[in-house]
């Protein structure tokens, strides 16, 4: 049963150190920024890995042209901004100098749905992951732990396609001890009996707490790590929702093309039962720190509970 | 590089014939901005461009990329006639299943470098592509054909600076200054100003070609952009959206039009007369 550890871990600083080490291994590996290198933690990349690290400047739409482009040569880049410009404002690019072009880049969105804090509403993506979703070719991740975003790194840059991937800069709590992680694969991190909860990101955290409340309750409940949104891992969530009979989703996203909607999708055309989305309901986001938000937006352990609890009662 | 004027105004003759046949095929299409283009294409394809027919994915080829994805027609003419598919295929033009869809395609043509159709991403791929030639120190060309009412779009001018701050000399780009776009005239929708001003300040080497219709003074241009080591060369061919052929050169509105079998044999007829006064 996974155990959250104590100590947090930035994600930002994970994502310099492996850049480094891989850029290090393989010159065709390029990283590309659009003048966030400050907030990224990023910024010495650019002076040592001259022309293999750059930042293109605030051009979001020219990156993941160019990147697109790079790769078709056998570069294979990663590219950065936050979640919004990563997504909404070269959605365009991405679907036809990307997919649509069969080209082999990495979309890294940072500061997902309420992660971005401070940055308020304008900076915090809802929607990501219902846009790429859509994208035919394209594979949808949501990151918060560091041994996950390790491997998710090193993975995409093994393989050919199209990724984007969603996670926080900062701190993120550990919870996996062994690895043997597999793209596509959702993972089942505590066993349970009476209902599934299915979280993606920063709301597997939740998941797990509130699965240790509900214990207390008598309730037993499975959780499930659905890192990759898409492909959606069906089997897994058929399985556990043959055996529990009842699925709550968690996502930092708008309940509406996200993770609750991958699963829904699946349960619908395969094991119809009782299911609650926990997510953002279709409004925008604003300022405040993580606390704050996830309460106004319903993303707190106590929202799962509540949900677990509705879905359990709505099956007998 | 090679260049042989007689031979180069025939084969641009040629495309033109080949690009109306293949819209003739489906009744209607892109008439006018592949006629534009079709002398810049005759040149790059009749000896400037390093390709191999019977090799389209040679390794160290020059890159072209037609970012305004809609002259699909004109590239498919000049991809045929140089040998890279049979000239049968120019009569599949958008229909279900075909190697030629309207906008050039990577994944479905043999021969076209990059997928575009929406206008301005070609040029984000091209100097994507061409900072990766530049990155591991090869010697080939990448060249770009932007359209000029696709000069509206944001993302062009990105990544033209781009291009600039990261010298990349080997990217030329020329732009097809037919002075329409879909819809009316440059100037009517939104007035581009001086071209080659606006490309020289973002950073660019700029040649600017009198008559963009004229295969000798594209090679000259190409030429001397060759000399450049520090910029990108910007190359504004004036030409005229329909050129070649009196009745698409005439007419108002060309960009989308219908081309009937009589309208085919009469360009033939008329193309034919220039080829023999050749």
């Amino acid at each position: 049963m996974a155990m959250i550890k104590n100590d947090k871990t930035e994600l930002r600083k994970v994502l310099a150190c492996e850049l480094r080490s891989m850029m290090e291994e393989d010159r065709n590996i390029i990283y590309m920024e659009a003048d966030l290198g400050g907030a990224l933690g990023t910024g010495s990349l650019f002076e040592d890995f001259l022309g293999q690290a750059v930042n293109v400047g605030i051009m979001e739409a020219n990156m993941a042209g160019a990147a697109a482009g790079m790769s078709v040569k056998g570069k294979i880049p990663f590219i950065h901004s936050f979640g919004t410009f990563a997504s909404r404002r070269c959605a365009d690019q991405a679907f036809l100098s990307g997919c649509y072009n069969g080209a082999n880049v990495r979309i890294l969105g940072s500061d997902p749905g309420i992660s971005a804090e401070a940055n308020g509403g304008t900076h915090m993506p809802l929607e990501d992951m219902a846009i790429y979703r859509s994208f035919p070719e394209m594979t949808v991740l949501d990151i918060a732990e560091p041994s996950l975003f390790r491997f998710v790194l090193r993975e995409t840059a093994k393989r050919y396609g199209m990724f984007y991937l969603r996670f926080p800069r900062k701190g993120c709590y550990a919870y996996y001890d062994k690895e043997g992680f597999e793209i596509g694969r959702a993972n089942v991190l505590r066993a349970g009996r009476d209902v599934t909860i299915a979280a993606s990101g920063i709301e597997v955290v939740e998941a797990l707490k509130a699965a240790d409340r509900l214990e207390t309750e008598g309730i037993q409940a499975e959780v499930i790590d659905v890192f990759t949104v898409k492909p959606i891992d069906a089997e897994c969530i058929c399985a556990s929702a043959r055996k529990t009979g009842a699925v709550v989703t968690a996502e930092n996203h708008n309940v509406i093309g996200g993770l609750g909607s991958a699963v829904a999708e699946v349960l619908a055309e395969h094991v119809p039962c009782p299911m609650k989305r926990v997510g953002v309901r279709d409004r925008f986001g604003e300022v405040g720190d993580l606390a704050y938000l996830s309460e106004l937006f319903g993303l707190t352990k106590e929202y799962i509970i509540q949900a677990a609890k509705e879905v359990i009662e709505r099956k007998n | 590089m090679r260049f042989d004027k007689i031979q180069t105004e025939r084969f641009a003759i040629e495309i033109r014939k080949s690009l109306l046949r293949a819209i003739a095929s489906k009744g209607s299409g892109h008439v006018g901005g592949s006629l534009s283009i079709a002398d810049v294409l005759a040149v790059l394809y009749g000896g400037v461009m390093k390709v191999d027919p019977a090799n389209p994915q040679m390794e160290d080829r020059d890159y072209l990329v037609i970012s305004k994805g809609h002259a699909g027609p004109a590239v498919y003419a000049a991809l045929a006639l140089r040998g890279f598919f049979p000239m049968e295929a120019l009569d599949t033009l958008n229909r279900g299943g075909t190697m030629l869809p309207s906008h050039t395609d990577r994944l479905k043509t043999p021969g076209i470098d990059l997928t575009t159709g929406s206008l301005g991403q070609g040029a984000s791929l091209a100097a994507g592509a061409a900072f990766a030639d530049k990155l591991d120190g090869r010697d080939n060309y990448t060249y770009l054909i932007l359209g000029d009412g696709e000069l509206d779009e944001g993302q062009v001018w990105e990544s033209i600076m781009f291009a600039a701050h990261q010298k990349l000399s080997r990217l030329i780009i020329f732009v097809d200054a037919n002075g329409k776009q879909l819809d009316g005239t440059t100037d009517e929708i939104c007035a581009l100003g001086d071209i080659a001003a606006k490309f020289a300040s973002f950073g660019c080497n700029t040649i600017a070609v009198d008559n963009g219709n004229d295969p000798e003074q594209i090679y000259r241009a190409i030429v001397e952009a060759k000399e450049e080591t520090q910029k990108p060369t910007a190359i504004i061919l004036h030409t005229v959206k329909g050129a070649g052929v009196s009745k698409y050169a005439e007419m108002e509105n060309c960009h989308s039009c219908s081309v009937t079998r009589e309208d085919l044999e009469e360009a033939y007829r008329e193309l034919e007369d220039r080829k023999r006064s050749l």
